[in-house]
């Protein structure tokens, strides 16, 4: 670069070049090109998590836990201890007795890479499979890459306890949908994901109706208290919920719908209103006044103004609120805690897997694959519908989450 | 079957539901149309007071749902809350302010509230500060849009499954096995020991507060983005003629003028962190010294049969702590509504 500079001292151009700081391979000034750094820095830091957990999710168990997941593309090896089979096992054969066997499964993708140590001499790196090892009582012991041995003697073998040795297998990555077969069948996960299913339907729509109508009346109809309504409800939308529990329990169990699913349908209903109104009054207080009034001077009353005009108005509001209480319910475990029972035909999601991390805390091919089942539906809803989430959050900040 | 059985019943409520609610809303209003009907005179008058009275009822039938549903899920229990934290366990003698002085001396609920205090002062500061960086260099970039967009994607995972991928980063292995945690492996691939980081006191708290940072940061960044976008280009652009650098820009003109989001950003945040409990509660149980308000308020409403008293003391203690952000809030609207 420099010899371009004074090649062209004759030039204006010169000065500009000499001034300017800028890396001439990405043609971007210093500054920027830290910048982008340290965002793709912060980027890998918050997908890196997530992605571990999803290639952990299709590996399988023994490798999981043996070695990080970011080997899992990887061929890895693990050290083996082997013991041969005893002298009830030999067989005769015209070159003298012979002890054989293998150490690995017959469909095993595993290899053998190496052996020795044990009753053999030399490290367990020493040796290639299939070179024969002869030991100085006159035997010879070979094993093969694919796990089978021969252990070989002119006299017959006197061993009472098979010999042990040592080997070194390679591991090829191998990915697979096991562990979602297992933890959707075996550990009942199934059942908790149509639980989850259960509660967040009903618990999305019902509210939506029924603000969707306080949030006209707040917005274009005329009644005392109007305002101090409103308020109140702008102030419940952070209440925390814990506020709310310990009497609806008692009252729950005096009525008889605690542990059971329409329990906490309204449940969810009423917790989610407050931010629902807010929301929809927002967006349906900014409809132009004239579309309302002309509506009236067209002798619409405010129940056919509502429906046939305002209500389909307002549908990307009601989307966006939506996303949120589906998300929300989806991903609950306080309420789920509180108002479901701890039952298979009850237990959701996300207090299942709260479950295994207390039963199950090191199996992760469990707890990988189960979380990743919890948290699919939420990323797609996520991923197609992100424009409508955005634009909920912009409109409800006031929610705490 | 029965998994099809449970679907088609919560299907059958979406329906009974629905339909109830569209029967009310549609019913109601036919009746009161009915009912009070405009009378109209042989001589062609209509009497006025009917409309008027019928335009009197009407909203209440709009509003009568949602205020009788807030009524009974929230407004009911937050009064009653506040009374039975001065009732013992069963809620059935009134105690004073037992409760409260006996909190004051439980070493778990002086350990909540050090650790509640800790969480509120760094996960909003954290989350606030990274979503706005984020926003800013992102905006940028050609890439950024993808940039943001991942970074927000924690938004949609439940707290729980975010206790669980970080449960793997911070995973522990005994001595001498080989670490499958990530944040182990860079330790030792950095030179340093592997730690057991979930019961490594007091930094366990940290690590369970980045859970939270790594999903709250997404929404501030979306907050802080759109309120960027509000900042005049001329500003800048005369900034930058008159030889400020972006640090100086992004110090000096970004941050004054965005000044209110980043309030309401700091206090939605403050209220989740205020509530957070699925967190502690999936990664320690509050053992190892994490223990927090709501965790301990959750591990008393069911301790023994339930302490009610002590249960709802805890959520008080909660709420005291919403209120200066639940008035915030309201004024906030009320000097928006007269704006508009």
């Amino acid at each position: 670069m420099s010899t371009q500079a004074t090649t062209v001292t004759s030039t204006g151009s010169s000065t500009r070049a000499a001034l300017s700081t800028r890396v001439p391979v990405f043609n971007m000034s210093v500054g920027a090109l830290i910048s982008r750094a340290i965002l793709l820095f912060i980027v890998i830091i918050w997908t890196v998590p997530t992605f571990g957990l999803l290639i952990s999710s299709f590996r399988n168990p023994d490798a999981l836990s043996t070695s990080g997941w970011w080997t899992a593309l990887s061929t890895s090896q693990d050290n083996i201890q082997g013991r041969t089979a005893t002298a009830a096992d030999q067989v005769e054969t015209d070159d003298g007795y012979v002890i054989s066997g293998a150490v690995l499964d017959d469909n095993s993708s595993e290899q053998v890479v190496s052996f020795g140590g044990g009753f053999l001499p030399g490290e367990i790196t020493d040796y290639q499979p299939g070179t024969p090892v002869e030991l100085e009582d006159g035997t010879s012991f070979t094993l093969n890459a694919d796990g089978t041995y021969a252990y070989t003697s002119a006299e017959p073998f006197e061993l009472e306890r098979g010999n042990r040795f040592f080997f070194v297998v390679s591991r090829p990555p191998t990915f697979s949908l096991d562990n979602y077969t297992e933890v959707l069948q075996a550990a009942g996960f199934g059942q908790s994901f149509i639980n989850t299913v259960t509660v967040a339907v009903p618990s999305t729509i019902i509210p939506i109706a029924i603000a969707a109508f306080a949030a006209y009346a707040f917005s274009w109809m005329e009644f005392p208290g109007r305002r101090i309504m409103f308020y109140i409800v702008v102030g419940l939308i952070v209440v925390p919920l814990q506020m709310a529990l310990i009497p609806l329990i008692r009252i729950y169990n005096s009525v008889g719908i605690a542990q059971t699913y329409p329990g906490i349908w309204l449940a969810h209903t009423g917790f989610g209103l407050p931010l629902a109104i807010f929301l929809l009054r927002n967006y349906i207080g900014g409809l132009p006044r004239e579309l309302i009034e002309s509506a009236k001077i067209d002798g619409a009353s405010h129940f056919q103004t509502f429906i046939r005009l305002v209500l389909p108005l307002s549908v990307p509001a009601l989307a966006a609120f939506a996303i949120f209480q589906f998300l929300w319910v989806w991903n609950d475990l306080l309420v789920a805690l509180v108002f479901l029972g701890k039952l298979p035909d009850q237990i959701v999601m996300t207090a299942r897997i709260r479950e295994l991390i207390g039963s199950r805390g090191e199996d992760w091919e469990i707890l990988t694959s189960s979380a990743f089942i919890s948290i699919a539906v939420p990323l797609l809803v996520f991923f197609s519908l992100q424009r409508y989430f955005v634009r909920g959050l912009l409109a409800g900040s006031v929610k705490g989450g | 079957m029965e998994q099809i059985q449970q679907l088609v019943n919560a299907g059958l409520f979406i329906v009974v539901g629905v339909g109830a609610l569209v029967l009310y809303y549609f019913g109601s209003n036919f009746l009161l149309d009915r009912l009070l009907a405009d009378q109209v005179a042989p001589d062609g008058t209509v009497t006025q007071g009917r409309t008027v009275q019928r335009e009197a009822i009407r909203p209440w039938l709009f509003v009568g749902p949602a205020l009788l549903l807030l009524g009974v899920f929230l407004v009911f229990p937050v009064v009653q809350t506040i009374g039975l934290s001065f009732f013992n366990a069963r809620g059935n003698e009134f105690i004073g302010l037992s409760n409260y002085i006996w909190a004051f001396q439980d070493p778990k609920f002086l350990e909540s509230v050090r650790n509640n205090i800790l969480w509120l002062i760094f996960v909003p500061l954290l989350s606030t500060i990274l979503g706005l960086l984020i926003a800013v260099l992102a905006d940028r970039v050609r890439w950024g849009t993808i940039a943001k967009s991942l970074i927000f994607m924690p938004m949609a995972i439940s707290f729980v499954g975010a206790s669980v991928i970080w449960r793997f980063v911070y995973d522990y292995r005994g001595v001498g096995e080989t670490q499958i945690g990530l944040l182990n492996a860079v330790v030792q691939a950095l030179g340093g020991e592997a730690q057991a980081w979930i019961i490594l006191q007091p930094w366990n708290n940290f690590f369970l507060m980045i859970i939270l940072v790594w999903i709250q940061t997404g929404f501030a960044m979306v907050l802080m983005s759109a309120a960027l976008r509000g900042v005049p280009e001329e500003t800048l652009e005369a900034a930058r003629i008159d030889g400020a650098n972006e640090i100086q820009i992004f110090i000096q003109i970004m941050v004054p003028q965005v000044m209110t989001t980043i309030v309401v950003v700091w206090t939605t945040i403050t209220i989740v962190v205020l509530k957070v409990f699925d967190i502690v509660l999936a990664m320690t149980n509050g053992q190892y010294s994490t223990q927090v308000l709501a965790n301990y308020m959750y591990d008393w409403m069911f301790r023994g049969g339930g302490d009610f008293g002590r249960g709802s003391m805890i959520a008080v203690v909660i709420m005291v702590a919403v209120i200066p952000i639940m008035i915030w809030n309201i004024r906030r609207f009320q000097q928006e509504e007269e704006m508009r």
